[in-house]
């Protein structure tokens, strides 16, 4: 149907985006594949060749490296769980018929729109604060001792933290999908004697499972990159040094480039493996 | 019978549903108070709720550190900037690939996503390095354009959902009532257009906005927008609840509300079309 004149009009048309999205994602990485085997220090004036795979073998070996992952980890598994298993419930309640659901579902979604300094900064000040947030309030007032929560469980409430943020998107994401399950399905099986908790593990969840991987793959991608949350609170203080926080410090903070850079590539390819399997599922979609 | 214990059902599910819902809220609804505080009463124990003199001092002040205004006016431009120049080259490239896809489509699609998917911090160092070359570190325009890149998969992908169920034939039917390319374009494409576009923009606004790796690593002083203007209220000597939340609810006011707007389209954009 398209002739050879309109295909040709067509990659005219793409050219421009796919150059520059080329150009922004090779050349930056070409360089730090480069400077990640090099013992590259700016503020000691060192930038020598041939390190080969040392920075890695120094940064893979490092403690802090194995510190950083398992708090990556940690990280991801809470908010995953809070978000998932919370937007679940949630989804599931908005869809019942309620009086004013429009109104609960903006009050539900609001603080994804908020900006992660803004989140972290109230948290931080006005709930967490021992001495004026309201979390110490609270305590007072039952007679127990305030507790500074960033010092004192500084990754749980970074998770919290970001729980916060991102429970929405889960809502909001499994909210559209359960709309979609056909609501006599439900009736049938109900009519045929099936409890609420069969319903939902026989007909419910199966229905979500696509949309829960989607929402797992999607926050996956974007938890580990998290940064304003921990630049704000700790800065990566009290074990809250993710692999992306480890890597800025390295190259920023202590300006070990040829370091930090063989770190970010292990970004990279960690990132990668999870983008690999969003887009087979993303993939299998477009088809459809 | 049944229907008594519908309503029954009814107000039960409503009152959890309000009650979850204004405790995922509150955070937010605490912020706006205190932002009509006096810093006094903003850390008064016990927390005054709503019976405290509403006052718009926080408001002047933070208004008047002379420097918010660029704060905001750095947002609004990083923000619109980005979008439009995204838009512009994102159109074509969707157009093209909706109405004339070839065999590689797919293939270019996803390849243009996984570009989203690169940590940021993997290539800090080259930009940082690369902006300092070109003397444009703490720039806008760069960021615009870090933005505009790093948003670009996204607006292209959105925009390739929307056109894609633009039906071919109603071209067609144009066609055989006569209309000319130009006709085709101004008065059947545009029009089914739009209302995709403009959720696009609408979105990537809210992403550009709330970009907080790439605003927070790349400036320092000309190009900061509000989200670094934030971040500086992390210092200790910073610790003014009142002020922090009239600053906080500036910053995040806009965006709630055009978020609010855009519920359905975050759906669609922030899961690639994977889930409608």
């Amino acid at each position: 149907m398209a002739t050879q004149h309109s295909r040709s009009a067509a990659r005219a048309m793409m050219a421009p985006a796919v150059f520059l999205l080329l150009v922004w994602m090779l050349v930056p990485l070409i360089l730090t594949l480069w400077f990640s085997t090099l013992d590259y220090r700016p503020l000691r004036g060192t930038f020598d060749c041939c390190e080969g795979l040392g920075n890695y073998v120094r940064f893979v070996s490092s403690s802090a490296f194995w510190d950083s992952i398992l708090t990556t980890l940690q990280l991801l598994g809470g908010v995953l769980l809070i978000t998932v298993v919370g937007g679940i419930g949630l989804a599931i309640l908005l869809d019942q018929p309620i009086w004013g659901q429009g109104v609960v579902r903006i009050l539900v979604i609001a603080p994804f729109f908020v900006m992660p300094t803004v989140s972290a900064l109230v948290w931080k000040n006005m709930f967490m604060n021992p001495v004026n947030g309201l979390f110490a309030h609270a305590f007072k007032a039952v007679g127990l001792e305030p507790v500074d929560w960033l010092s004192q469980f500084p990754l749980f409430s970074i998770i919290l933290i970001v729980s916060w943020q991102w429970l929405p998107f889960a809502t909001l994401i499994l909210l559209t999908a359960i709309q979609s399950l056909d609501s006599e399905q439900l009736e049938a099986a109900e009519m045929d004697g099936a409890g609420p908790l069969s319903r939902f593990g026989y007909i419910t969840l199966p229905h979500l499972a696509r949309s829960i991987t989607v929402v797992v793959l999607i926050q996956t991608i974007f938890l580990l990159s998290i940064f304003a949350e921990i630049f704000v609170t700790t800065g990566g203080a009290f074990g809250t040094r993710t692999l992306t926080y480890l890597v800025y410090q390295r190259v920023i903070e202590s300006q070990n480039v040829g370091l930090g850079s063989a770190g970010g590539i292990i970004a990279v390819i960690l990132a990668n493996i999870v983008a690999a399997i969003l887009m087979r599922v993303v993939g299998k979609n477009l088809d459809a | 019978m049944a229907r008594a214990v519908t309503t029954q059902r009814k107000i039960v599910f409503t009152a959890l549903a309000w009650g979850i819902g204004l405790m995922i809220f509150f955070p937010i609804l605490w912020t706006i108070l205190t932002s009509f505080k006096t810093e006094a009463t903003a850390i008064a124990d016990p927390p005054v709720f709503f019976n405290f003199d509403w006052t718009l001092e926080n408001y002047r002040v933070v208004q008047e550190r002379s420097d918010y205004m660029r704060y905001l006016w750095n947002s609004v431009a990083l923000a619109l900037g980005s979008t439009f120049l995204g838009i512009l080259i994102a159109v074509p490239a969707a157009w093209s690939m909706a109405f004339v896809p070839a065999r590689r489509t797919k293939d270019v699609l996803l390849w243009m996503l996984s570009t989203k998917m690169l940590p940021a911090v993997g290539v800090l160092y080259p930009i940082r390095l690369i902006l300092i070359q070109l003397g444009l570190l703490d720039s806008k325009i760069a960021l615009i354009f870090i933005l505009m890149l790093i948003n670009l998969p996204i607006i292209i992908w959105m925009l390739y959902t929307y056109f894609r169920e633009i039906p071919g034939e109603i071209l067609e039917a144009a066609r055989m009532d006569g209309a000319t390319l130009k006709d085709e374009i101004l008065y059947v494409l545009t029009p089914m257009a739009i209302p995709g576009i403009a959720s696009t923009v609408l979105l990537n606004i809210i992403l550009a906005w709330n970009e907080a790796f790439w605003t927070l690593t790349l400036t320092t002083v000309n190009a900061a927008p509000l989200t670094a203007f934030i971040a500086s209220y992390s210092s200790p000597e910073g610790l003014f609840y009142a002020k922090l939340s009239a600053a906080s609810t500036m910053a995040i006011a806009p965006i709630l509300i055009m978020g609010w707007f855009s519920q359905k389209q975050l759906v669609r954009g922030l899961t690639f079309g994977a889930v409608k």
